[in-house]
């Protein structure tokens, strides 16, 4: 997907201004936060059980070739085809070359966020090869001008019921339905004639097991099956980092999953899909293939951003992070958005690239919190921030008025009268009302709220005049 | 008992008389309260501004200025947790400040932590009157597991009757520089907490934290609330809101 994360302020402040847009995130963010935490509550022992989660996670990533290649080995035993990509445009090649020796024109695709990172679907479109989501959210983007989603789990939650209905009446150039069950129903008939017309499905991953080389599909819709079950070709797109040694640990994993993403015990479907279709069995493809990609995924290995790693893609930390539910995912200008995304944004395409994305959360530490697989979001966003100031890449203003904030108050014979003077203006400038309607670089603050003035002598002041120290 | 008061250096600027609150509060459950002079900052804007030189240095200042102190106590759950929990981080890599930091984090209290958990305050001569609702601080919350603490306190005021807002754990929106550097999104957070505010109906609303405080504050004045009153707890439990 193209960066667009360096505009993360004016991007941020058109998604603000857009009424429609804060009704439908201030909607989505009650009912998923609610529906989460009544399905944590049923688990005996959350923090036992997402302790489990993210050691199950660890296991393999410490030791990450050597899985890899007992994947690898388990695959290719079930008659799969293991390829690797270092890069998004390896990944793209190698799909589309798949493509073209099974001579396939039409391509059906589950819902990936992977394939988003690579821009599949233009790589499929510059082939000649016609690629159609499957997914009602993402089905429902691509017929908008292929625009890109809003969340991992949830991508169209930027759109309400009316905006789906419009556009299914100009594209689907059918009357206007306007209930819900009536959309997805026109969307679905669309959809059944291109999985029964597909050459090739393509999935991500949830996990790859690497004890039976198969691929764990996690989805409500269950086009992933049609997608996976119909073509002739399956094409699994997975980052490296999502491989698990057994399918155990995927199953302590899923307790977890669709709790913390959507608030279900389980997802209504859950697919563990094993090789290409062997001589006497009744359905799967007749050719499977695995590209793993790496597109940044060892940058982090072994360094102090590896936690990053264990994501497990549920959403929950956007889904709780004040600044996701006020502006939604399409102002952080990649593919991921929220914590996460503040995260693995500035990791895979540069930091220079997202240079206000670790930044732009408050560390209120909601996200670490109801992370099903702890990884501490908000040391992860600081600790960008300090590869930031390493390298200079912080406005000089920032970097002045902190650097003078530090000095003046590692010397207290410097401070006192500094603030002394400091209480004294601010309190005049409050007058009488005590409020200070604008602060010279403090203008973020001011255009939306008052200071509060001080009262005008400093609490280490009069203590001392009390003390007669 | 010797007492260290850390009073912020939101505190000693803005708001002295929640440092006065917080004094009178120790001094009442029977602590010897020495405030030491130097004391300016706890570091937290640079070091969560990624200046961890910057960090260092101010926690360095922090751990000596504290070190000879019983237990350290801070009217503010954000700086608390810097020194509990951040200052150990700073100093992974030179073992004697760490050790130094480890032993200054075991004695350091967020306020009503400290009143409820460590003094074990059964009783407060405050006569505070009237409905109020309580903010939880995200550091506060998060980091020092501060939530029942302030409303068991609350519970001995007896003029003070607690109504909970819908979203009372939800971050207000100020995240230190986050307010003026994103000021927009986090008038727009804040704007939420507002509403939510006025829609438990009560006359005032409590809190642990200065930036909160002032966040909180500065957005009802702004959009026309010249009523709601906005307290530090010190000042509740104290009497002298």
């Amino acid at each position: 997907m193209h960066v667009q994360s360096m505009h993360f302020k004016s991007r941020a402040a058109m998604k603000l201004a857009d009424a429609r847009l804060q009704a439908n995130l201030g909607r989505f963010a009650h009912r998923v936060i609610n529906a989460r935490a009544a399905a944590i509550a049923e688990l005996d022992d959350f923090e036992g059980t997402r302790e489990a989660a993210a050691e199950r996670r660890d296991r393999p990533l410490a030791n990450l070739d050597v899985w890899l290649e007992r994947f690898e080995k388990a695959a290719t035993a079930r008659a799969a085809t293991v390829l690797y990509a270092q890069t998004y445009a390896e990944a793209a090649k190698l799909i589309v070359e798949i493509a073209r020796r099974h001579d396939v024109k039409k391509v059906t695709k589950s819902k990936s966020m992977v394939s988003e990172e690579v821009e599949l679907n233009q790589a499929f479109a510059a082939a000649g090869i016609q690629s159609v989501e499957t997914d009602l959210g993402e089905y429902i983007l691509q017929i908008n001008d292929n625009e890109p989603p809003s969340h991992i789990i949830a991508p169209v939650i930027h759109k309400d019921r009316e905006q789906v209905s419009q556009l299914f009446a100009r594209v689907h150039e059918k009357p206007r339905k306007t209930e819900i069950g009536e959309l997805t129903r026109e969307a679905r008939e669309v959809l059944r004639g291109h999985f029964l017309s597909s050459d090739m499905g393509v999935t991500g991953a949830n996990f790859l097991i690497a004890e039976t080389g198969t691929v764990a599909v996690v989805t409500n819709e269950g086009n992933e099956g049609m997608c996976t079950i119909l073509p002739r070709v399956h094409v699994v797109l997975a980052g490296i980092e999502k491989v698990l040694p057994t399918l155990e640990d995927a199953a302590t994993i899923m307790r977890l999953l669709a709790r913390s993403a959507t608030g279900q015990p389980i997802s209504n479907y859950f697919s563990l899909l094993t090789g290409a279709r062997a001589e006497g069995e009744a359905d799967g493809p007749e050719h499977m293939y695995f590209v793993l990609m790496d597109a940044g995924r060892t940058g982090l290995l072994g360094g102090e951003f590896q936690d990053m790693l264990r994501c497990i893609r549920c959403g929950a930390c956007m889904n709780h992070c004040p600044v996701y539910q006020k502006i939604g995912g399409h102002a952080y200008g990649w593919v991921y958005p929220g914590p996460m995304g503040s995260v693995l944004t500035p990791s895979y395409v540069g930091l220079e690239n997202a240079v206000d994305l670790p930044h732009a959360a408050t560390l209120c530490g909601q996200c670490s919190v109801v992370c099903p697989v702890k990884i501490p979001l908000p040391d992860l966003l600081r600790r960008l921030r300090e590869r930031q100031v390493e390298r200079g890449l912080r406005p000089w203003y920032e970097r002045v008025a902190l650097r003078a904030w530090a000095f003046a108050a590692a010397r207290p014979a410097l401070y006192r009268p500094l603030t002394q003077i400091g209480a004294r203006v601010l309190k005049w400038m409050g007058g009488r009302s005590g409020r200070i309607r604008s602060l010279p670089l403090a203008g973020g603050w001011t255009a939306h709220r008052d200071f509060p003035a001080p009262s005008g002598r400093t609490f280490i002041e009069q203590y001392r005049a009390r003390r007669g120290g | 008992m010797r007492v260290g008061l850390f009073v912020t250096c939101l505190v000693d600027v803005v708001r002295p008389e929640i440092g006065f609150s917080a004094l009178k509060l120790l001094e009442s459950a029977g602590c010897s309260v020495e405030v030491p002079a130097t004391q300016t900052c706890c570091g937290q804007p640079g070091y969560n501004s990624g200046d961890a030189a910057a960090g260092r240095a101010l926690a360095k200042k922090v751990i000596e200025e504290f070190s000879g102190f019983d237990y350290v106590v801070v009217p503010s759950g954000s700086c608390g947790g810097q020194i509990r929990l951040h200052f150990v981080e700073l100093f992974k890599d030179d073992p004697d400040l760490k050790a130094r930091a480890e032993d200054l984090a075991a004695r350091t209290y967020e306020l009503t932590d400290f009143l409820a958990n460590v003094l074990k305050v059964e009783r407060l001569d405050s006569d505070f009157r009237g409905t109020i609702t309580y903010h939880d601080s995200c550091c506060g919350l998060r980091e020092l597991g501060v939530q029942a603490q302030p409303r068991r306190l609350l519970g001995l005021v007896p003029g003070v009757k607690l109504t909970e807002m819908e979203g009372c754990t939800q971050c207000c929106g100020f995240g230190g520089t986050f307010s003026i550097k994103y000021g927009d999104v986090s008038g727009a957070i804040v704007d939420e907490k507002c509403r939510n505010i006025r829609a438990s109906g009560a006359g005032a609303i409590v809190l642990g934290d200065l930036g909160c405080m002032l966040n909180i504050e500065g957005r009802l004045r702004r959009t026309g609330d010249e009523t709601t009153r906005v307290l530090h707890i010190a000042q509740v439990l104290s009497g002298d809101a």
